[in-house]
């Protein structure tokens, strides 16, 4: 691996401690720290009883397992919050008009902006979703943004995550832990809230109910059950925003509506934050022995009597190879540059960048177009010849299923080891809510740690850890 | 309220109580086992019958001895009624329902389950089982103590207190079944020693051989026990007071959702049976009898309140 020093370091600048870390270090010089080790464990304790838990797939003996929390925060000034936000937002918007655009009048494709080809033969594109707009326009009522860091200003987004972003409820369990046990960093520094977030989704999802829609909407939450890996975070939710967590038995198509069993008989909703995926929502429409969902939802929807968030077919603007025209589609859309920027990736599709790409494996990450978790890509310079050579055969036999990037030097931030504090990588997925008048971010997200020493790769499925995330005030 | 969620919570507390009373079973039955003057296979037999796990006990096992019966109870995956299993169901449910669950109550529960998960992961030796089963018995206090302390008093807390009565009266019942012969005041054994290990055992399993001491005046005898168990309105696990129980729960649901339902009538006719007997009439018709039918009822109870709340599709 690179050395250390390569890497751009959250915390300290050379010798001296970067502004927005200050008043923490010197906190933290006062700590003993095996009384910190101790508060580490009782944390988990905490999250073990409370059932602050995943499911990893293929993973018989460990059926629930816990995300690792590192008890130093990651913090973010003020300003650096800003920019970042500002450029979330302009994505946002961007990724809200093409999809807009790419199921209606497809301007952006006759302007050959983006190739047709990479819309028509995309497996997430919906011909369902044609000349069809969504209550408020909305398509993508959260979007989880992942973005890393490689110095004082680059910051990069990664993936656009427009389908159904999780992580949400590690960033509020997260700050309600630190807030538990240490109150006093709190008093310290001016930390902006996160807690707002469940009441800011639900007015969020309340405001993009059908037209049609009188009193106040009924949301709900759609889960695959009690299986799936993020069940915990399904149930989170619902309850924090005091809606119905429900499951596709649940629910069925009433006189033109989708309405839930209850207690008291079938009761209409108006709007569904669904976290399974497109190709489950309806067994009429979509695949037919699919169990999570409902059969005729997607004749509803056309007909305007339900708010499905995020919209069916939204996965066709956070493919990895639509990602790399984003920061066109923003401009297209927008008339303004991105302000966050893109990694630059190379289209295996092509075959002179497929070629670069096999020329240069050992030094890129390549992903599958369609990936997500952390599963199916090859980090290069992590990996033996070995592996290198296998996955080369994998990406001549199927070229267009994968892209490639450098590997980012990503910023570190230091994390609790039995030997004190040291540099870990890290990422950051703030969270976005979009509603038919506003886009709101949570001052924060969810930081992703590579718990092992040099690793880039954060993602909880492969051994990462999270940490609370600090906007400050000034 | 989602009906499946109101199913949920019915079933969380039927499987949180019948753990509670498989361990009080399987006391017991160690009590008895004890006591020389009995047969301490016929007295595994009859706890198996009685935890409602016959058929999956015969399908892996001939024959009873404490090792063999105490471990299906508590620790077999291949018994529904296990205590493992019944604890990881009501988790399950917990799990399904957590939005209707205080953070108490569900911390209890899941609590419950890492505990138990553990404590039940290996066989368990004999001298061990007094602190297994002090364990579950503290489980189950400490949900039930989380329930009465934090939970509202609305629909969701009616679901859980009758899944929590239809489990035991089902489960008293079935324990006076098993031993009615013991509680015949024609036995020719009345007054042995042999009846006395009996009415011990029986009054073990509801956790009522001292309270009996204190609540019943007249003694020892067979009549007085039936009549304890069966008709007496202070006892917590007596047919009398689950019944009453079930018809006030139903009666707050049936008030709050302004229709009186066909599960109350049927719980109310249930608790009017019981009301409008003393023991000697249920002797005179039969105390087997009498039971049988009393568990018939109990089931088509449970049956009716599932379908007026919808709990399945």
């Amino acid at each position: 691996m690179t050395n250390k020093k390569d890497h751009f370091s959250e915390m300290t600048a050379g010798d001296t401690v970067r502004a927005p870390y200050q008043r923490y270090q010197s906190w933290f010089a006062q700590q003993d720290v095996a009384r910190l080790a101790k508060k580490a464990n009782e944390a988990e304790a905490f999250f073990r009883r409370t059932g602050i838990t995943f499911n990893v797939y293929g993973q018989d003996d460990a059926e629930e397992r816990l995300i690792p929390f590192d008890l130093v925060p990651r913090i973010l000034s003020n300003s650096e919050w800003t920019k970042l936000s500002r450029g979330i937002e302009q994505r946002v918007r961007g990724i809200n008009a093409f999809l807009h655009d790419i199921y209606n009048r497809q301007e952006i494709l006759r302007a050959g902006v983006v190739p047709v080809e990479l819309v028509a033969n995309n497996d997430a594109f919906l011909p369902q979703m044609m000349d069809f707009t969504p209550a408020g326009g909305v398509y993508t009522h959260i979007v989880g943004t992942d973005i890393v860091r490689t110095g004082e200003d680059e910051f990069y987004v990664l993936e656009d995550n427009a389908r159904t972003p999780s992580g949400v409820s590690y960033m509020l369990e997260n700050r309600e832990t630190m807030l538990q046990m240490f109150p006093e960093l709190f008093s310290q520094n001016r930390v902006q809230r996160v807690s707002d977030y469940p009441k800011n989704l639900r007015k969020s999802l309340e405001a993009s109910a059908p037209a049609g829609c009188t009193g106040r909407p009924c949301v709900v939450v759609l889960t695959p059950g009690i299986h799936n890996s993020a069940y915990f975070e399904h149930s989170f939710l619902a309850d924090q925003m005091g809606v119905e967590l429900v499951e596709g038995h649940d629910l069925r198509v009433v006189d033109g509506h989708l309405a839930m069993r209850t207690t008291r008989g079938y009761k209409v909703i108006d709007v569904i934050y669904r976290r399974i995926d497109d190709e489950y929502l309806d067994p009429l429409t979509f695949n037919p022995n699919s169990m999570l969902g409902v059969p005729g939802i997607m004749d509803v929807y056309r007909a305007g009597n339900i708010t499905i968030a995020n919209a069916p077919g939204t996965g066709v603007a956070d493919d990895k190879a639509i990602y790399s025209y984003v920061p066109d589609i923003i401009e297209f859309y927008t008339g303004e540059k991105a302000i966050l920027k893109n990694v630059e990736t190379f289209r295996c599709s092509k075959a002179d960048q497929l070629q670069y790409v096999l020329d240069n494996l050992a030094d890129l990450v390549v992903k599958e177009v369609h990936g997500s978790g952390g599963y199916g890509m090859l980090v290069g310079p992590a990996a033996s010849k070995k592996e290198i050579a296998d996955f080369a055969e994998k990406l001549k036999a199927k070229p267009s299923n994968y892209i490639a990037q450098p590997t980012l030097s990503l910023s570190t931030v230091p994390v609790m080891t039995e030997s004190g504090l040291a540099p870990r990588h890290v990422d950051l997925r703030p969270f976005a809510l979009v509603s038919p008048n506003s886009i709101n971010i949570v001052p924060g997200g969810l930081t992703r740690v590579a718990l092992t020493e040099g690793s880039l790769v954060v993602n909880s499925s492969q051994g990462g850890g999270t940490k609370d995330t600090w906007v400050l005030e000034s | 309220m989602l009906g499946k969620n109101a199913g949920g919570l019915f079933w969380m507390f039927r499987y949180l109580e019948r753990a509670g009373n498989t361990a009080r079973l399987i006391e017991a039955g160690f009590r008895i086992a004890l006591t020389r003057s009995t047969n301490p296979a016929s007295e595994w037999k009859s706890v198996i019958a009685t935890s409602a796990s016959q058929k999956y006990y015969d399908a892996k096992y001939d024959g009873y001895d404490s090792a063999r019966v105490t471990d299906f109870l508590l620790r077999d995956p291949d018994n529904p009624n296990s205590v493992l299993s019944v604890i990881r169901f009501a988790r399950d449910n917990a799990r399904m329902v957590r939005t209707g669950l205080t953070t108490e109550v569900w911390s209890a529960v899941n609590e419950t389950w890492m505990l138990l998960n553990d404590v039940l992961k290996e066989p368990i030796p004999e001298t061990d089982i007094p602190e297994v089963l002090a364990a579950i018995r503290q489980q189950s206090a400490l949900v039930r103590g989380a329930l009465h302390g934090t939970m509202l008093r609305n629909d969701i807390y009616d679901f859980c207190r009758l899944g929590t009565f239809i489990e035991r009266m089902d489960s008293t019942a079935r324990i006076i079944d098993v031993k009615y012969y013991a509680l015949l005041p024609a036995t020719s054994f009345v007054g042995s020693s042999m009846d006395n290990v009996q009415w011990e055992m029986i009054l073990r399993s509801v956790s009522a051989h001292a309270s009996f001491r204190w609540a019943v005046d007249g003694g020892y005898n067979a009549p007085n026990i039936a009549n304890f168990l069966i008709l007496d309105k202070r006892l917590p696990r007596s047919l009398a007071f689950c019944a009453s129980q079930m018809v006030e729960n139903l009666e707050y649901l049936s008030d709050d959702y302004g229709e009186r339902s066909q599960s109350l009538v049927m719980a109310e006719e249930l608790s009017k049976c019981l009301k409008s007997r003393d023991i000697s009439m249920i002797f005179d018709e039969g105390l087997h009898e009498f039971l049988t039918g009393f568990i018939a009822d109990t089931t088509n109870l449970g049956l009716q309140i599932e379908k007026d709340y919808r709990f399945n599709a």
